[in-house]
């Protein structure tokens, strides 16, 4: 052991990440946003401003969505405590994201047109997906408090499984959108899979501890 | 060989004052950096010293109440996957094309095949200035100020026979070169084609230059083909080789997704693009809060080319 550590040091850091993790986290996620934000002042969007603000909103909810999804698995794989607390933070900024990137699309890209709006919804197999997402998104976002979560007891669990078609309707409405020959959402979908197939070992076990007993 | 009036635009579909003028402030910057201390350069100058890249530039009056797309927006966003997915990605690696030596092959049904170089395309056919509006599939839209030679001009001069019912166009085929061509993302080279008819009309054009200087890589450098009435992926670009052919040839969209991209792909606002609406367009460069401009039959140039298509079923060849 290094000479220059004494007793508590390990503990000590430990509690200091542990506290710092909370205010960090939520400085980080609205980076992307501050970001967008100096582009759009500052008019470096390019050609399509429109199209920039859609895809950077869409990008980084679907980012800080499999951020969310990414927590549990990180835990269990390093027995790290911080990344549990991150989750409320991470998965309210996926929320707000998805939002802003459906708010986008609503206001400035279709101009609120309604018929043609509700047409796209109805009609257009990658708007229904990403639209049913971001509806699956909204009760998790309501019930995201320590006081509902007290509240629901048991049922918020159950609640926010919702997580999970959420995050598959995100990556499919993005899919399907793309253009043939795209990388980007073959990486998130492989991501996605990733996290969900990670979580198939404990189920298991879970499921036979519970036949066994 | 007649002239071919544009339809008059809407004021609503012209590009903002400011955004236009941003060109020429943007070029003035640029200019004003290398020459601080030469006399100050006007907007006016700037124009001339553009023009003087085609000697003997035909201005024609094509389009002449359309307000182009700012130069810097029309060659940063492209559409071009032999050099790179994405928008950004065919400026950034436009470099990678080799424009010299470039020749361009004539060949299939007709009298007087043969192989053109570009300088020749350049120094033979007289070039002349045209604004044509340009409608992608992916719904946005610009206005450019193309510099070319009528197409019938250029193909006349090999003679087609009476079995020359098609064109094909074969851009470049370069994958040592060009990263997209490295992938399997399309059925390389890239192949496109017009009906005899489409190719010989009048506001066909075999392009060599935007906004009065030579091509830019990514806008399809050194020479494309442009077709103000369809999409914009019916125009090739980078062209090395025009056929005359019998049969209609397998174009490499509509080969890849047949229900998505048509043969014809003429702009059309009342038949809609499987996943997205073709009704209204994103004009490129006119920012965040600009709305869309609701898209016109042919592209507005519906009393040119409608007589191409009478009797035929449009949602079916579409």
């Amino acid at each position: 052991m290094p000479g220059w550590t004494w007793p508590g040091t390990t503990e000590t850091l430990r509690a200091v990440a542990l506290r710092a993790a909370k205010p960090l986290a939520l400085v980080l996620v609205c980076v992307p946003f501050a970001w967008l934000a100096v582009d759009v002042a500052l008019d470096r969007l390019g050609a399509n401003p429109v199209e920039a603000v859609l895809h950077r909103t869409g990008d980084w909810a679907l980012r800080l969505l499999l951020c969310t999804l990414a927590v549990t698995p990180l835990r269990r794989l390093t027995g790290w405590q911080w990344p549990a607390r991150l989750r409320r933070i991470l998965g309210l900024a996926a929320f707000a994201y998805a939002a802003a990137h459906a708010a986008t699309w609503l206001l400035l890209d279709r101009g609120l047109v309604w018929e043609e709006v509700v047409a796209d919804v109805l009609k257009r197999p990658y708007v229904t997906l990403g639209f049913s997402a971001l509806v699956l998104l909204v009760p998790l976002a309501l019930t995201s408090t320590r006081a509902m979560m007290r509240r629901l007891g048991r049922n918020w669990q159950r609640l926010h499984r919702l997580v999970y078609p959420a995050a598959v309707l995100a990556v499919l409405h993005f899919v399907w959108l793309a253009k043939a020959g795209r990388l980007e959402p073959l990486v998130y979908g492989t991501a996605l899979a990733v996290l969900l197939l990670a979580r198939v070992p404990t189920r298991l076990r879970r499921g036979a501890t519970a036949a066994g007993a | 060989m007649a002239r071919h009036r544009v339809p008059r635009i809407r004021s609503s579909e012209i590009t903002p004052q400011a955004v236009w003028e941003g060109r020429r402030e943007f070029l003035r910057l640029a200019l004003g950096a290398t020459a601080a201390l030469a006399v100050p350069v006007a907007a006016g100058d700037v124009d001339a010293t553009l023009a003087t890249a085609f000697p003997g530039l035909v201005r024609t009056d094509l389009g002449a109440g359309l307000k182009p797309t700012a130069r810097e927006v029309f060659t940063s966003y492209n559409n071009f996957v032999e050099l790179g997915s994405g928008k950004e990605a065919p400026a950034e690696n436009a470099h990678l094309l080799r424009l010299r030596p470039w020749a361009v092959r004539v060949d299939g049904e007709c009298e007087a095949p043969g192989e053109i170089g570009i300088d020749d395309i350049l120094g033979r056919f007289p070039q002349e200035e045209r604004i044509y509006r340009f409608r992608c599939v992916e719904a946005w839209s610009a206005v450019v100020p193309w510099v070319g030679v009528p197409l019938r001009d250029f193909l006349a001069r090999f003679k087609p026979t009476s079995k020359a019912r098609y064109v094909a166009f074969q851009s470049v085929h370069d994958p040592k070169n060009l990263p997209g061509q490295r992938r399997p993302v399309l059925a390389w080279p890239y192949v496109e084609g017009l009906r005899i008819d489409e190719a010989t009309h009048p506001l066909t054009l075999l392009a060599t230059g935007c906004y009065g200087r030579p091509l830019p890589g990514q806008n399809g450098a050194p020479v494309r083909l442009v077709v103000p009435w369809k999409y914009g992926f019916k125009s090739a670009k980078s062209l090395v080789r025009i056929s005359f052919v019998e049969q209609m040839p397998q174009t490499t969209w509509s080969k890849l997704q047949p229900d998505e991209y048509g043969f014809y792909a003429n702009v059309n606002p009342s038949v809609d693009h499987p996943r997205w609406s073709q009704k209204r367009e994103r004009r490129l460069g006119e920012g965040l809060l600009a709305s869309r401009h609701p898209t016109a039959m042919y592209n507005g140039y519906e009393t040119e080319v409608a007589g191409l298509y009478a009797g035929m079923d449009l949602a079916r060849h579409y």
